[in-house]
């Protein structure tokens, strides 16, 4: 069970969250159509820290990025997504 | 020494002290014409066929840790080909015929029982799903059928199909040639087929890296040397990212987690396995009387083996409205695999870019029915240097090509299994 620390509410359980994506999935509408499918269908998968794409679907709603490290569950590094985040 | 009634009455009169050893503890040899990395049920069934069918026997299965102690030993056993796709079908039931010779094929009893597979229907719509199913089967040849309530209560008296259940029930519809199997013994029978054909298993043996030279593959890097090869098999479900990192490959993969748990052993109960349209929750008994369930998958990416209690009250909660005698019964263990989630469901056998390595995996949560199958078809490729028409449509590049397999349909995202 992890312990998620929402920028905007705190740490908030693991149930409340659901993970989204890898950062390196997110496309962009000006890629060319070789990224958008390195980046959509391609994963560095690692084993370690992972910059990653969450939202706290449960809570507040919220986009948020974070590293996490595959193995151990440790988090790191919370960010919120948005205009003026 | 062969397996027989004999053996074990003879054995069992000497106190059972006299067994030989099943396969041989080898050094690594300084060469082998194939090496399959991950000892598995599926790289030890492709060991097996690369001797028994082709011929090619000497072969090694490299294997970091015990033999079946990944996804192999961590799964719930059913077997089943109860599919949607066309290519689904000719994949599992290639493989679900050979569980139903494997057996007598490698002299072993993995307690194969085809106590049918039943997936029950809760609304019009999952019973239209289900009709659907059953038809584009029996359209391939594969059995099924499709039930009514009353059909489904007779089957399993347990199973509350009340008007005010949680989780009502219409009707379901079963393979009656599905079932469970004893999944270590899968390991351990195919490790001790494929040695008595000459095969090297070689245990505690990491793959560090592989030799590659040209764009050709000549060889691995281990924790004990380096061992040269004409071809390299990946067969790591759950490191396959990893794994194939070391031939500069990215996967169209993701390590997600899976756990599943077992209740404390009772008397018989339930016959056959439960499994249901709209849910996510797997129920059978085992031959020891344990009850065994799964639900859904974490749905994150993670190499833990250590899954979240959230998702083991949802499956627990699922399986007690279905069957509320479960109420009663005591968990005694619960664990979680590393399950090498495809962006469609469907796995991959296939060459790589990678001149002499090819690839087996992206099985996501549904690979041990597919053990013998996998194997077969994986053998054929390395054996022959191409695909065998069954595995044909399961190639790398299916997202760049658009000819994806989706069999819920639910779009190129693995949390959406």
């Amino acid at each position: 069970m992890m312990l998620i620390p929402c920028p905007h509410c705190g740490p908030r359980a693991h149930a409340e969250f659901t993970f989204d994506r890898p950062v390196e999935a997110i496309t962009r509408p000006d890629e060319t159509p070789e990224a958008l499918v390195r980046n959509l269908f391609g994963r560095d998968n690692p084993r370690g820290p992972s910059r990653e794409l969450w939202r706290h679907t449960y809570g507040c709603r919220s986009w948020i990025t974070l590293t996490r490290d595959t193995a151990t569950h440790a988090i790191t590094d919370v960010r919120p997504v948005g205009a003026d985040a | 020494m062969k397996y027989s009634a004999l053996s074990l009455l003879r054995a069992g009169l000497g106190g059972h002290k006299d067994w030989p050893r099943a396969w041989r503890d080898p050094e690594p040899k300084p060469r082998y014409d194939v090496i399959i990395i991950g000892g598995g049920g599926h790289g030890l069934t492709t060991a097996f066929y690369l001797a028994a069918v082709h011929g090619v026997k000497n072969v090694a299965v490299l294997e970091r840790g015990w033999i079946g102690g990944g996804n192999t030993g961590r799964n719930t056993t059913i077997v089943r080909s109860n599919y949607r796709l066309p290519e689904l079908h000719a994949l599992m039931e290639l493989s679900l015929k050979r569980w139903e010779g494997m057996s007598d094929e490698i002299n072993y009893n993995v307690m194969f029982s085809q106590r049918g597979a039943l997936f029950l229907g809760h609304s019009d719509s999952d019973m239209l799903q289900l009709a659907q199913k059953g038809d584009a089967m029996r359209a391939d040849g594969i059995d099924a059928e499709l039930m009514t309530r009353d059909q489904v209560a007779k089957l399993i008296p347990l199973l509350d199909v009340s008007s005010t259940a949680r989780y009502p029930v219409q009707g379901g519809l079963i393979q009656r040639r599905g079932g469970t199997a004893r999944h270590d013994a899968v390991a351990w029978g195919y490790a001790r087929a494929a040695d008595r054909l000459g095969v090297d298993i070689i245990q505690n043996c990491e793959v560090t890296g592989m030799d590659i030279t040209g764009g050709r593959i000549t060889g691995v890097q281990t924790t004990r040397g380096a061992i040269g090869a004409d071809r390299v098999g990946i067969a790591v479900a759950g490191n396959s990212g990893r794994v194939a990192a070391m031939a500069g490959l990215r996967l169209p993969i993701e390590s997600h987690l899976l756990q599943a748990f077992v209740s404390e052993p009772v008397k018989p109960m339930i016959d056959t396995v439960i499994m249901t349209q709209s849910l996510h929750c797997y129920i059978s008994q085992s031959d020891k009387g344990e009850i065994v369930l799964g639900g859904d998958p974490d749905a994150y990416p993670t190499y833990s083996q250590r899954g979240a209690p959230h998702i083991i009250e949802k499956a627990a909660a699922e399986a007690l409205a279905l069957v509320p005698a479960l109420s009663r019964l005591r968990m005694l263990r619960s664990w979680a695999g590393t399950t090498d989630m495809s962006f469609d469901g469907s796995p991959f056998i296939d060459a790589t870019p990678v001149e002499g390595l090819y690839f087996n995996g992206g099985w996501c949560y549904g690979g041990f029915k597919a053990t013998p199958g996998s194997g077969w078809l994986f053998a054929h490729l390395l054996a022959r240097g191409e695909s065998h028409p069954v595995a044909a449509p399961f190639r790398l590049d299916r997202f760049e090509t658009g000819r994806t397999m989706d069999e819920p349909g639910v779009g190129p995202m693995p949390q959406n299994r």
